[in-house]
């Protein structure tokens, strides 16, 4: 059956009134959750909010389990559905970057927009950063392309690269995300919640 | 005063309710569409349009350009992640209006000024930016999306972004602390 408009059972208009829809659910929740707030996403780096770590494992945990689930009851074909590509060199170098780009402007991406949505002017300016650095990313392109394109492993998944099946690997970052939020809310306890 | 802290604490949704909802939305779009969700490919591709109506093709950018157009077809603008972000607008402004968050605002650190963190909003922004495209997704399509899938590209990323904001947290801390 699924991804549905993979295999054509919904047209490609109606995957992107659907990509729509499902946008508004995604900001949604964001915003619901206090993504829209630098300051609470800037949390985690200091220990006195940690709803980013918390949202974002569960999210990650909840996602994985529904599309192994889905795949078991035979709802959707996993091999249709598109796994991120592994560059090595360039998903730790961007990583890095992106890394300074979150502690520095205390949004990400999506949340920044998410935050420009209620109003929220640094989070506007964070989204007109966004757009320069994808201009310079692209007008430089010929500078970075050999560091872009180097060590491609083409799509391994975590589960086969440690030689694990996908469900203990799934068990174990449930462990793992458990352990996390264990201390997680100990940090909350222990550094001072910030008013804001 | 500790009164409103609770009122405010409690405006927010529980972090793990949050997580599970947000999980289902990741789930749905994978169902659907057979990807996941992001954030910084609708920006590439309103760059890529600016470029192809704007830049000559001998440019440095026609490598960026080329790059996108071997994976979309068509308008760059009419593509999953520019409607799905759309949505996202539209998704936190609705959230926004019912919890009475819709204000105007430079949100800081009452030690830093909003000049200071306008300018740092708009750093950050520009290497989250530029590291988005090195990393081929930020952390909604590379970290979150690559993740649910297993893909070992998004969970190196994820570690990277994080473990990079930990280590320059301390760096960082007068502007948010």
């Amino acid at each position: 059956m699924g991804p549905l408009a993979v295999n054509e059972i919904i047209s490609e208009n109606t995957n992107l009134l659907l990509a729509f829809i499902i946008g508004i659910g995604f900001g949604f929740v964001l915003e619901q959750s206090g993504f829209s707030s630098s300051r609470k996403l800037a949390g985690v780096f200091y220990g006195y909010d940690t709803v980013v770590l918390k949202v974002f494992f569960t999210a990650a945990i909840t996602a994985m389990l529904g599309l192994l689930f889905f795949s078991l009851f035979g709802w959707i074909d996993l091999d249709l559905v598109y796994v991120n590509p592994t560059y090595l060199t360039s998903a730790i170098v961007g990583g890095i970057i992106m890394g300074v780009g979150f502690i520095m402007g205390g949004y990400c991406p999506g949340t920044s927009f998410c935050g420009a949505s209620i109003g929220k002017i640094d989070a506007m300016v964070f989204v007109g950063g966004l757009f320069i650095g994808v201009i310079i990313f692209g007008a430089g392109y010929g500078i970075w392309e050999k560091m872009y394109m180097a060590k491609f492993l083409g799509f391994p998944k975590v589960s086969t690269a440690l030689g694990l099946s996908d469900g203990i690997f799934a068990l174990i970052l449930i462990i793992v995300a458990l352990g996390m939020f264990w201390v997680a809310e100990w940090a909350e306890k222990k550094f001072p919640k910030a008013e804001y | 005063m500790n009164e409103t802290k609770v009122i405010k604490k409690t405006k927010y949704l529980n972090p793990y309710v949050g997580g599970v909802l947000l999980g289902l939305v990741l789930l749905a779009a994978n169902f659907v569409a057979g990807r996941g969700l992001g954030a910084s490919g609708a920006i590439k591709s309103a760059v890529v349009s600016a470029y192809t109506a704007v830049a000559p093709v001998t440019s440095e950018a026609s490598g960026f350009v080329r790059e996108f157009r071997e994976s979309h077809q068509g308008n760059p603008l009419k593509t999953w992640l520019v409607f799905e972000m759309l949505g996202v607008i539209v998704g936190g402004f609705i959230s926004g209006a019912i919890a009475g968050r819709l204000k105007l605002k430079v949100e800081h650190f009452p030690g830093i000024t909003s000049r200071k963190r306008l300018i740092l909003a708009f750093g950050g922004g520009i290497l989250f930016g530029f590291g988005s495209q090195i990393g081929r997704g930020c952390t909604s399509g590379s970290a979150l999306s690559g993740m649910a899938v297993l893909s070992l590209g998004g969970f190196i990323t994820m570690m990277a972004i994080f473990g990079t904001a930990f280590a320059f947290a301390y760096l960082f801390r007068k502007n948010w602390i």
